[in-house]
């Protein structure tokens, strides 16, 4: 089985959001409930215990031929955000039961019969994506379409994208060629272009890079995520020195007979 | 039934698209920067701040990277509850060693047998499917402070419960192979107790939540009961941007609360204490505790919560320099 990753090219996407549908289908996911949220066309807000797939609408300044029926008002960029399936992950190391593994394809995978909702992963995730649904009681988020994979098939949302800016494919040759992308798209003279993929942080790489215009904090990617496994030395010294003090202290008061 | 498309008309906006698409090139080569759309900050009903529009500024429209804490009040409640017996199981161990008072002895043994019982019930309690709790019994994780803590609290619970029961039947054969047992078991639930007291610091430290990590080498000593105050004060003293979510709103005025609950006032109750009479002593003595024990249950609530507020705000993620006040 290869390694497999997704490669989000915002670009290319028309904001139709049939990644989100699909995935909802696809994985029987519940209701977000109607919350109006405000911004552009964005109701679904963040990803969370039932949203897998987030297509992320962001209104800039005006550009000739992008922005839909009002190119004279504003341009439109859109992108799809979902799991990092970090290389190394903040859910994974942190969660207690073992519940969350690694599949064969290198995505990260919460077993459902495993969880007990301690809810852990929740805060240690760096992307914020992992989310307790409170209702059921256990954590969820994408599964890289682990089953579909299986049997040998691409992810739901990269099958239903109707423009091929979700590519899902071998995390080598996608990483390839997001590169080339990135260099033909500077070459048209878009060189505002990005690619998120964070390989210097102690997250390690991720198995969904994005390519997007302008600065990737516009849509909510943080330039240094950070695995929290890397405060846990300091923790456990400032813990070792608690337990010496509380120790010493109470051999002094003893010391003393002062409690008696 | 729409019309169909008539070929000539067809053709035209084959054309405009063209055209369109000519222009965008054209003109995008010189200029393909997306501006960003003037910024406004607006308050939610919440009170929240929520900058409108998504800029390498402000995020996206002010929504926050992270994931708020799920844990709900049980949580810092277990947090003292484990932390007091596993300081309870100290003092009866320490008290053995240095051959003090029987009845503390027994007195503490008791409350760390107590608090041993009601801590996973407390940790269950949280749990979104209690009946699970075992699967935290599957594994042990190093790397997991959840998984230590949950090993630790078995570890703890059985041992304290132990010593407890052992140390009743130690009272009629003194010097038996009991007591052997009972130190045997107080040896396991006053070191399991120690880490019991501090591995919560780590555990909420050792997360993605700014307001937590930037104090994970101070969060453990903190919570150890007796440099509460000291911690709280230096903490408030440095100015990270974590810290804010420390300082602002419920959790900073819990965190200040608990900071003179647990030191200044407890210290004044006492020294207070010494000039009084003796029937007033003992009131002011018992208040002081009280105080104590109070700031150090303030305490654990006011870093759960303050961990909600720190997750809402993406400034520190996003490494923006606008923040929430």
């Amino acid at each position: 089985m290869s390694v497999t990753a997704f490669l989000k090219d915002s670009t290319l996407c028309i904001g139709c959001k049939a990644c989100e549908v699909a995935c909802k289908e696809w994985n029987q996911l519940p209701s977000d409930g109607f919350d109006w949220k405000g911004f552009s066309y964005d109701n679904t807000g963040q990803l969370g215990h039932s949203t897998w797939r987030h297509v992320k609408f962001v209104e800039g300044g005006v550009i000739p031929g992008q922005g839909g029926n009002s190119p004279e008002n504003f341009s439109w960029g859109f992108s799809s955000d979902v799991c990092k399936h970090c290389e190394n992950a903040g859910c994974l190391e942190a969660c207690p039961t073992g519940a969350i593994v690694r599949t064969e394809f290198g995505g990260v995978y919460i077993q459902p019969d495993v969880c007990n909702g301690c809810a852990y992963c929740v805060v240690t995730c760096p992307f914020g994506v992992v989310e307790r649904n409170r209702a059921d009681g256990r954590a969820f988020k994408c599964t890289f379409c682990y089953d579909r994979q299986k049997e040998g098939l691409q992810p739901a949302c990269a099958t239903a994208c109707p423009t091929e800016s979700i590519k899902f494919g071998e995390i080598g040759e996608l990483r390839q060629s997001a590169n080339q992308r990135l260099a033909k798209l500077q070459d048209d003279g878009f060189t505002d272009v990005h690619l998120y993929d964070p390989q210097e942080s102690s997250v390690g790489g991720i198995h969904a890079f994005f390519i997007v215009r302008g600065d990737p904090k516009t849509y909510n990617l943080p330039p240094q995520p950070e695995v929290p496994t890397t405060y846990l030395r300091k923790g456990w010294i400032s813990a070792g020195i608690a337990a010496g003090l509380m120790l010493a202290g109470t051999l002094f008061a003893f010391g003393k007979g002062s409690l008696r | 039934m729409n019309p169909p498309i008539a070929a000539d008309s067809r053709a035209a906006r084959e054309q405009r698209l063209l055209e369109i698409r000519r222009e965008a090139e054209e003109q995008g080569k010189a200029s393909l920067r997306i501006e960003s759309k003037q910024i406004e900050s607006k308050q939610t009903e919440s009170g929240q701040k929520v900058t409108a529009g998504a800029s390498g500024q402000t995020g996206y429209y002010g929504m926050p990277v992270l994931k708020r804490p799920q844990w709900i009040v049980e949580v810092p409640l277990y947090f003292f509850v484990g932390g007091l017996s596993g300081a309870a199981s100290l003092i009866a161990a320490v008290g053995r060693m240095s051959s003090a008072d029987a009845q503390l002895i027994r007195h503490a043994r008791w409350m760390a047998a107590i608090g041993g019982i009601i801590s996973p019930a407390l940790l269950i309690a949280d749990l979104g499917v209690p009946s699970r709790f075992l699967n935290m019994l599957r594994v042990f994780k190093i790397q997991s402070p959840m998984s230590v803590g949950s090993w630790t609290l078995v570890a703890f619970s059985n041992s304290a419960a132990a010593t407890a029961v052992l140390g009743e039947f130690e009272k009629r054969r003194p010097n038996s192979a009991v007591s052997v047992l009972t130190d045997a078991s107080q040896i396991v639930s006053a070191l399991t107790g120690l880490v019991l007291s501090t591995y919560t610091g780590v555990l909420i430290g050792a997360t993605a939540i700014p307001a937590r990590n930037e104090h994970v080498s101070t969060l453990p000593i903190h919570f150890a009961a007796a440099l509460e105050t000291a911690m709280g004060a230096s903490i408030e003293l440095k100015s990270s941007p974590g810290t804010k979510a420390l300082r602002s709103s419920v959790s900073g005025w819990a965190m200040r609360a608990a900071g003179l609950l647990s030191g200044p006032l407890p210290l004044a109750l006492r020294l207070l204490s010494l000039r009084k009479s003796n029937t007033r002593e003992r009131g002011l003595r018992r208040a002081a505790a009280i105080s104590s024990v109070a700031g150090s249950l303030l305490t654990r609530w006011a870093w759960v919560h303050a961990g909600k507020v720190s997750a809402d705000d993406n400034s520190v993620p996003l490494r923006l320099r606008s923040s929430i006040e």
